[in-house]
């Protein structure tokens, strides 16, 4: 169906494809996977006229073909699924398919026939799908399925799905995949990315697993399996499970009474939580993304406006409600955001700027009367603290934190606050976005923070994660905290289903 | 790599704006090569030229300063033009209620009203972004209409002398003046008004290049223009940091007022300005928001202004109005900056090939 012929593409200095070959069959689902950076999005980009490569050849069905723009590819009938939707959300399910092949003449649109179309297609492949509704009205796994109405509208005989689960529920995942499967015998090609080993084996007809920018493994999936997969993709043996001693918790150190939030618009994001967090042990929350983890954890962390918060939270026995960010902070509190690029980094700052964050107004930071020079001796010493202790590469403090790859960038930070030291960590998605190498690391970095006697709550989406890290697991579901549950004895249907709102 | 392309994109877009110029200039009917060697050339003469082009950058370096400052906290100030009116206003009117002070006294207040006066019409737009999030483009705008129109008021029925037909207070007291720098320099006359504020221009610089990049106030300016969230994250308060950047940037739009009324005029002149605060733009932007730059863009603006006098005077046909000509495609060229335009015409070529 596709082929891809020593494909190679240079961004600046960064050769992102070098030389990639592989092939889709037709008919089958075909994984892509790899470390981030490795190059997958960039080749099937370039399959999709996003790039252009540098050099190489493209061939749908043995010819070659020329594919410069996305125009091109959708005439060849190739589509693409993006891991951030591109819908847009006040208009209905009929509008945003047409967008851009919008039917009728150039002063009247004909929603009403292109509904029907998207039915009978809808209908064809069992994707359920109500024309009318407007976007904003539908769950993240229905807006999923729209994107894949929206190739399958334009005629698209060969999928690309970039990251596609990323956003869902396992009981999501289970439903798209059952999609996914229908597709295929429908006759269409899929082409699936991903860095999760284990949807790779659930789904896959065939890998390509690709390092550095070359394909370094073509396999059936049936011949391999997840640790000869995560060696390809890292290029040494990986430890896939998390090795921790049982947790001592010592006392409680941080305790929430009836805490809520509300959002600006006055919808309450989190009702009336209690719980606590002891010496020691690693608390995780599980929950779906968007069920008030993000704005818990930020409140926590002080970054909510007073107005928005009621109830309690006692630090060390002490009320610190109304304390601001930086107060928390000397308390002993750090804080590893969600959201490196936005909340995390001063992407254009260099290292060194950046491990003093937060910390920047006391020493080592500042020297002199009145603490008010910046000391650079001081400043570059703790840059190397955190670069030698967590292994961030390049280890240049002078480059701005841009120039990092996602893992790095997520080491830099988790190292700037580890360096604190911290009494309580609060800490989110810490591996989002991150090559499996430096997840390995950070899971051991937070169990040995634990194992020190810090008191750790973690939020992760990837439910693998929480309940491999965690010693208690917490589920949260609209803002509420619905069950306690002991991962180690918990299945994952079980919890996913407690994280949509059922029983377990 | 960083401080070539740093230096390096200005320098390319003087050069092409220079060029486009040139040929406008050979369309028009002149040389090209006579009108540079007068709009450049004459401002290198000693000492007219070289005293007027400093004086003319000074108040060119306040500006580009301030909005420099602005900038790198995340704000556009385009009020420096109302905060240099309302300082120079308010200095001459220290200078005037107590022109009997001696000057150990008087010279000091005077300073130090120009600066507060222009922090504090700087600091208001600043207030009102960080208490109601109204926006600082669209308040420095309006507030730069107050302080014109207010200065204006003041003039004309306060503090004219009574009778004079220029729109202008009555002089300051003599113990407020400011020594011209040709008080220092042989062979500088001093008719040729480039004064002390000069010096203080050069102070200024090294001033904001150690507040921004030397002081962990900087850093909290710094950060909350790079990433207000992650600065919020850092614990830095980003309402005191707005408040705090527009202040410190209206204090240095305000010194224009020392340049002016203590060292030029020694009066309240309505109108003074030949829109130094929006020329301040066009310098921060060609300087890079960074203080060396700006003292530099400063300079070559001060150039052009002098320059354009004596292009209306000995050309046929190219006018004066060249030199704003010249700003603006630099200014165009600058924002759009040539990685930009050289990625796009690889793209371009490429698509041809």
């Amino acid at each position: 169906m596709l082929e891809l012929r020593n494909i190679t593409k240079r961004f600046g200095d960064v050769l992102a494809n070098d030389g990639v070959s592989f092939k889709v069959e037709p008919g089958t689902i075909h994984a892509i996977v790899g470390e981030n950076g490795a190059g997958k999005s960039t080749a099937m980009r370039i399959a999709y006229g996003f790039y252009t490569a540098n050099s190489g050849d493209i061939l749908i069905n043995g010819q070659p073909v020329e594919i410069r723009t996305p125009h091109d590819a959708i005439a060849l009938g190739i589509g693409m699924v993006h891991q951030h939707f591109m819908l847009v959300e006040p208009m209905t399910v009929a509008e945003n398919i047409v967008l851009g092949a919008e039917p009728g003449t150039a002063t009247s649109l004909d929603l009403r026939k292109a509904a029907e179309e998207i039915r009978k297609v809808s209908d064809e492949f069992k994707l359920s799908v109500d024309p009318n509704a407007t976007i904003e009205t539908l769950s993240v796994g229905q807006q999923q399925r729209i994107e894949l109405l929206k190739a399958l509208y334009r005629r698209a005989q060969l999928l690309i799905l970039d990251e596609p689960t990323a956003v869902l529920t396992p009981q999501e995942v289970e439903e798209f995949f059952a999609i996914l499967r229908g597709m295929r015998e429908q006759g269409k090609t899929i082409v699936i990315i991903t860095h999760k080993l284990s949807e790779v084996l659930a789904i896959s007809d065939n890998v390509t697993v690709m390092r550095d920018g070359r394909v370094v493994g073509d396999v059936k999936t049936s011949a391999t399996d997840a640790a000869e997969l995560a060696r390809l993709m890292v290029g040494r043996d990986v430890l896939l499970r998390v090795e921790k001693p049982d947790a001592k918790p010592g006392a409680a150190l941080i305790s929430l009474h009836d805490f809520s939030i509300a959002g600006r618009d006055g919808t309450k994001r989190v009702d009336k939580v209690s719980f606590e967090v002891r010496a020691g042990e690693i608390v995780g929350i599980a929950g779906v993304e968007g069920n008030g983890q993000t704005e818990l954890i930020e409140a926590l962390a002080g970054l909510i406006p007073g107005a928005y918060v009621s109830g309690s939270i006692s630090f060390e026995g002490r009320d610190i409600t109304r304390l601001d960010a930086r107060a928390r902070k000397e308390l002993g509190i750090a804080h590893v955001p969600e959201d490196r690029h936005r909340r995390g980094l001063l992407l254009d700052f260099s290292l060194a700027e950046n491990t003093i964050l937060g910390v920047h107004y006391r020493k080592p930071a500042v020297t002199g009367i009145g603490s008010v020079l910046l000391d650079q001796k001081g400043i570059q010493r703790r840059a190397a603290e955190v670069i030698r202790d967590f292994d961030v590469r390049p280890p240049n403090s002078t480059l701005p934190a841009r120039a990092l790859s996602g893992g790095n960038q997520q080491k830099l930070i988790i190292g700037r606050e580890f360096e604190l030291p911290p009494k309580l960590l609060l800490v989110s998605q810490p591996t989002r976005g991150v090559d499996i190498g430096a997840i390995e690391f950070i899971h051991r970095k937070i169990v040995a923070l634990r194992d020190q006697g810090c008191a750790i709550l973690l939020v992760s989406a990837e439910l693998e994660e929480v309940t491999a890290l965690s010693d208690r697991l917490l589920v949260i579901h609209n803002g509420r905290i619905v069950g306690e549950v002991d991962p180690k004895v918990t299945t994952n249907e079980e919890i996913g289903l407690m994280m949509t709102g059922g029983r377990a | 790599m960083k401080l070539l392309r740093e230096v390096l994109y200005p320098l390319i877009a003087v050069l092409a704006a220079f060029i486009i110029g040139g040929i406008v200039v050979l369309l028009i009917g002149d040389s090209p090569i006579q009108t540079y060697r007068l709009l450049i050339g004459s401002a290198f003469s000693w000492p007219d030229g070289i005293g007027y082009t400093l004086f003319n950058a000074t108040p060119l370096i306040f500006t580009g300063l301030a909005v420099a400052v602005a900038f790198r906290c995340g704000l556009l100030n385009i009020g420096a033009e109302g905060q240099l009116y309302i300082a120079a206003f308010a200095t001459a009117w220290v200078g005037i209620k107590f022109a009997g002070l001696s000057a150990w006294l008087l010279l000091p207040m005077c300073c130090l009203t120009a600066v507060l006066a222009g922090a504090i019409w700087g600091g208001i737009p600043g207030l009102l972004k960080a208490r109601f999030g109204s926006h600082e483009v669209i308040n420095t705008i309006m507030l730069n209409f107050i302080a014109v129109a207010l200065a204006g008021y003041f003039t004309q029925y306060h503090y004219k002398a009574p009778g004079d037909p220029i729109m202008e207070t009555v002089p300051i007291g003599s113990g407020a003046h400011i020594a011209r720098l040709g008080k220092f320099i042989p062979g500088l006359p001093e008719r040729i008004p480039v004064n002390l504020a000069f010096i203080i221009a050069i102070l200024a610089c090294v001033f904001v290049y150690v507040l921004l990049w030397k002081t962990k106030w900087g850093y909290e300016i710094r950060a909350t223009g790079a990433n207000p969230s992650a600065a919020e994250y850092g614990g830095i308060s980003i309402r005191k940091q707005i408040i705090l950047a527009m202040a410190i940037s209206g204090g240095l739009a305000g010194m224009v007022g020392i340049n002016e009324v203590l060292g030029y005029r020694y009066r309240y002149y309505d109108g003074f300005s030949a829109n130094y605060g929006f020329v301040g733009i066009a310098v921060a932007l060609l300087g890079r928001n960074h203080p060396v730059g700006v003292f530099l863009a400063a300079i070559l603006f001060a150039i052009l202004l002098r320059g354009g006098i004596f292009v209306d005077a000995y050309t046929i046909h190219v006018s004066k109005d060249i030199v704003d000509m010249l700003q603006g495609i630099v200014i165009i060229l600058v924002a759009l900056r040539p990685d930009a335009i050289f990625g796009s015409l690889k793209k371009l070529s490429k698509a041809k090939a």
